[in-house]
This record gives structure tokens, C-alpha cells and sequence, in this order.
């Protein structure tokens, strides 16, 4: 039997992102089917950021379409667009400092069934568990991010939008994360991931898209990945 | 000097009845800078008018609605004024305030600077600016209690009491409860609170009115102490801007402490040095913007 495609889980088309006067994103076009790990990857200020910003609805203004599970939401204000199932870790983490890590995990709103339960959370991150009562950035770098990972898995959400998770982190804890990113994508999260470059993700990845300013390069699959390297290391200009 | 234990300590509870407004008031003041980032300088007007309703209600709703024999009671113009001010401020939040958010904050001092000018005129035009007396202070708070040092009338024990509750409940609730974790990570990161799924724009608007319906329920318990008057905010207003300007713009408990203990030292000022007593705050918020300009509490920028 020939497998399936994947069902669609988000398309973008026509996508333009302004920040005030900045015009940040010129027609960006994509498609990730669901289950699948796809990262953005790209040079400082490509673009990569402000496109899973447009997706949640973090931008100053966009235009173009934006659907989420079939659902366009172009026009809905953010709140709305979380509660379609998107789980939103941003760059350099965002955990509340006034609020201590229990309260950072408990935040997000549950946006679907399914998500898990504290225990398991606390399974997972056995760290958190010992720190919950600290305040969210007493933690160290890595356990922040854990603990910015973690708190969306709490909600159930199945498309996880992750803005550059390994920066400025130790390599046993990208490891760890890298492990991580593996058991989600078994259990069938749909995961965009923003990357420098496209080492981290390499054998997860179902695609990789190329941010070029402020527009798709590039788009290579899995298995054109080795055939790439050199391409890809020209384009992030490494 | 006739400086005894006695005196002092009485000057003192005299303070710490000061003290609780500014406490009240800045404590709303701290809540709203917190999440909307505005300095509300319509504070000291809407706590006006939340004596007002008091006042009003006490004597004209009964012949308004054609029943002369209607007042409306001290218990409830202490729940009416705050959700009418209340009510207010949602409608100042939805229908102005939200549309300068994008603007410097500036522009939110001046509107509610000019509302506040707006509100004050206008009963000024229609009230004594000497002030009325508000007759509706039930029975059961009149005459005094024997605090041991000296007679203290029931009524301020009661309002001191009170006011305490409020000011240490509204702590707690946003210090300690869940729905207050959405307060403090609205204040720290909005944009990304609206991406964890919370509708941050209906959160502002409550809280606004919240902060108003604090202010509200200071006017009515100010109401039997203070005439009521037209002016009675705008002087209280400055005397909090101080208070909030020594404890440090948007800390909770900062504000609270800082409210009573100021009404403390006012208090003390008079045994010592009563011509004082009315400027010793505005001396401690000098020295403290020179020592410490974030204030006592407030967080080094």
C-alpha cells in the first residue's frame, strides 16, 4: 500500500509581515503536513522569526493567508490563534521571571485534549519538579528551556512553533534537546523549527526551508539534505 | 515639648487612617501602571466620585426614582460605587485608552489628566467645592472603641480594618493565585501571554476597572470622614503621585507598605513639628529620589 500524504496541518500562502514601516517577509509560500519536522533555516535577520510570529499572530500587520488545522487566521487576534493548537516557544526562551516555574508551566492556556498531565511533565523534566517553587530565571539556561518546552506540552497544542531552542546552550544539553525533538516527533507532533543552521536537526527533519530576506530560497527534503551541504553552507554563509 | 507615648501613639492612628487611602489608592495606581503602563491621573477624580455615589445615593436617588423615603445605605454604596466607577473605567479603557496604546505613554497621562479635569469641572459646577457632609454612616460604626492609649472612633477602626483586607487581599490575589500569574506575565511579556491563549486585551480592560473600582471604594469609606467635595481627589492625588514616587511605580506590596507607613510619619510629624506634617512627604520623596530614584521598592531599570 503507498503511503499516504500527510494531512495538512498549516499552509501559508502570499504571506507579507510588516513591522511599522519595515516590510520583514515578500510572499512567503509553504505547507507542513502533519507529523512532520520542517526547519527554517537562514542567516540573522532572514526572516525565519517573523514568519512563525505571523503564524501566532505576533506581527505588526500581515497580509496574505494563514490556515491552521483548515482554519484561516489571518484576521483572528492571537488568543484565538493558540487555541487552535499551536504551542509557541520564542527566541531566548521567555520564561516570567515574576512567576515561579510551577506558574511559568501552568500559563499557557489548554488549548486541546491530550496534552500532559503535570506528573508526566515532571517525569520528563525531572528538574522542574526539584525547582518548581524558584522563580522562573533563577533556573539556568538550560533548565529555562526545558522548562519553555515543557510548559507548552502541557497543553495539548500539536503544532509546535520552537524559535532557535539550542542557542547559547551547553552541547549535552542540545543533545538532550535533540532527544527530545526525536520522541516528539514519534508521538506525532507537527514541529517548525528555527535554526541557524541545520546540523541540530539533520536526521529529524523532514524538510528544511531556506529564509533568504524575507523569502523562500530553497527548499531541500531529507534526502537531498547530504547532496546540499555545500549548497546550504553558501546560503547560511558558513 | 508635651511628647508622650500617648500623644505619639495616638497621632499616629491618626496617620495610619491617612495611610490607608494613600495605601488604597496607590496600590490601584501600581496595578494599572503594571499592566497598562499609564501613570492614571484620573485616580484621584474617580475616587471623587465613588464619594460621590455614596453621597448622591444617600440623598437624591430616593426622590429621582420618586420614593422619598429611599437611601441608598452605606453596605451598599460600599459594593455600587465600585462597580459604577468600575463600569466607568471599562467604558474610558474600550473607548479611549486602548487606542493610544500604541503610542508613547504620554499620551495615556495627558487623556486621563484631562479627563480628570473634565470630571472635576463639571461637579464642580454642580456642587459645593466646600463640601457636603455625608449623613448615611450607619449606626453601628458611630462612637469610639478604647484602643488602651486612647478613644478612637469605631468608624475609622472599622475603615483601617477594612481597608487592610483590601489591600492584603488584592496582594494575595495577585501575588499567590493563578488568575494573578496572568497579571504579573501580562505586566512582564503581553504579547507573548496572548500567545499562550489568554485574551490580554479583555485582561487590561478588567483590570482598569478594577484599579477605578479600588479608588471608588476609598471615596465611600472617605465619604462620613472628609466632606464630600469636588476637590477632595485632585488634593488627595498629589499627596499619593508622592507616596507612589517614594515606594517605586508598580510594586504591590511596595505600594501598600509605602501608603501606610507615609500616613504614619505624617501622623508623627504633627507631635514634632506640626506646620510639617503636610510637607514631610514631599522632604522624603526629595531625599529619595536623590538616594534611590526607582523608589524603596521598585526595581533598578
Amino acid at each position: 500500500m503507498p503511503e499516504a500524504a500527510p494531512k495538512e496541518m498549516l499552509r501559508i500562502s502570499g504571506l507579507h509581515a510588516f513591522y511599522g514601516e519595515s516590510h520583514i517577509l515578500h510572499g512567503i509560500d509553504l505547507v507542513v503536513g502533519e507529523g512532520e519536522l520542517v526547519t527554517l533555516l537562514g542567516r540573522n535577520g532572514a526572516g525565519r522569526t517573523t514568519i512563525l510570529k505571523s503564524i501566532i499572530g505576533l506581527v505588526g500587520s500581515r497580509s496574505g493567508s494563514i490556515t491552521v488545522h483548515g482554519t484561516e487566521t489571518i484576521n483572528l487576534p492571537t488568543h484565538k490563534i493558540a487555541h487552535l493548537g499551536i504551542g509557541y516557544c520564542p527566541e531566548e526562551r521567555g520564561i516570567f521571571s515574576s512567576l515561579t516555574v510551577e506558574e511559568n508551566l501552568m500559563l499557557p492556556v489548554v488549548v486541546r485534549k491530550g496534552g500532559l498531565s503535570l506528573p508526566e511533565i515532571y517525569d520528563m523534566f525531572p528538574n522542574l519538579l526539584e525547582r518548581r517553587t524558584s522563580m522562573g530565571t533563577r533556573l539556568s539556561g538550560g533548565e529555562q528551556q526545558m522548562l519553555a518546552m515543557a510548559r507548552i506540552l502541557r497543553t495539548g497544542a500539536n503544532l509546535l512553533l520552537l524559535d532557535e531552542i539550542t542557542e547559547g546552550l551547553a552541547p549535552v544539553i542540545v543533545q538532550t534537546l535533540r532527544q527530545l525533538m526525536g520522541q516528539l516527533k514519534e508521538r506525532g507532533f507537527t514541529i517548525i523549527l528555527v535554526e541557524q543552521n541545520f546540523h541540530f536537526a539533520a536526521d529529524l527533519a523532514d524538510r528544511h526551508y531556506v529564509i533568504d530576506r524575507g523569502t523562500i530560497a530553497d527548499m531541500i527534503t531529507r534526502d537531498q539534505l547530504s547532496a546540499s551541504t555545500g549548497k546550504l553552507n553558501q546560503y547560511l554563509g558558513v | 515639648m508635651g511628647m508622650s507615648v500617648q500623644t505619639v501613639l495616638s497621632q499616629v492612628m491618626l496617620g495610619l487612617n491617612n495611610g490607608v487611602f494613600y495605601a488604597i489608592l496607590s496600590l490601584g495606581l501600581a496595578v494599572i501602571f503594571g499592566l497598562l503602563n499609564i501613570v492614571n491621573f484620573v485616580h484621584g477624580a474617580l475616587y471623587m466620585l465613588g464619594a460621590y455615589v455614596a453621597l448622591l445615593g444617600f440623598t437624591m436617588l430616593g426622590p429621582l426614582l420618586g420614593k422619598p423615603d429611599f437611601h441608598l445605605n452605606y453596605w451598599a454604596a460600599l459594593i455600587v460605587a465600585p462597580l459604577v466607577v468600575g463600569a466607568l473605567g471599562v467604558l474610558i479603557e474600550k473607548t479611549m485608552l486602548r487606542r493610544l496604546r500604541k503610542f508613547d505613554h504620554l499620551y495615556g497621562l495627558l487623556l486621563t489628566f484631562g479627563l480628570a479635569l473634565i470630571i472635576q469641572g463639571v461637579f464642580t459646577n454642580y456642587f459645593n467645592v466646600s463640601g457636603d457632609a455625608y449623613d448615611g454612616k450607619p449606626e453601628s460604626l458611630s462612637g469610639v472603641v478604647d484602643l488602651g492609649f486612647m478613644l478612637f472612633p469605631k468608624y475609622r477602626v472599622w475603615v483601617i480594618g477594612i481597608s487592610l483586607a483590601v489591600c492584603f487581599g488584592t496582594w494575595f490575589v495577585i501575588e499567590r493565585t493563578k488568575l494573578g500569574s496572568y497579571l504579573r506575565a501580562g505586566t512582564e511579556n503581553p504579547e507573548l501571554v496572548k500567545a499562550f491563549g489568554i485574551n490580554v486585551p479583555l485582561m487590561i480592560t478588567l483590570t482598569y476597572g478594577f484599579g477605578v473600582g479600588l479608588a471608588a471604594f476609598a471615596g465611600v469609606l472617605a465619604a462620613p470622614i472628609y466632606s464630600v467635595s469636588p476637590v477632595m481627589g485632585s488634593e488627595m492625588i498629589i499627596t499619593v503621585f508622592a507616596v507612589v514616587v517614594i515606594g517605586g511605580m508598580g510594586s504591590i506590596m511596595g505600594s501598600i507598605l509605602t501608603g501606610l507607613l507615609l500616613g504614619m510619619v505624617e501622623g508623627f510629624t504633627k507631635v514634632v513639628y506640626a506646620p510639617a506634617s503636610s510637607t514631610v512627604i514631599f522632604l522624603i520623596m526629595v531625599l529619595v529620589l536623590l538616594v534611590k530614584p526607582a523608589g524603596l521598592f521598585g526595581k533598578e531599570a
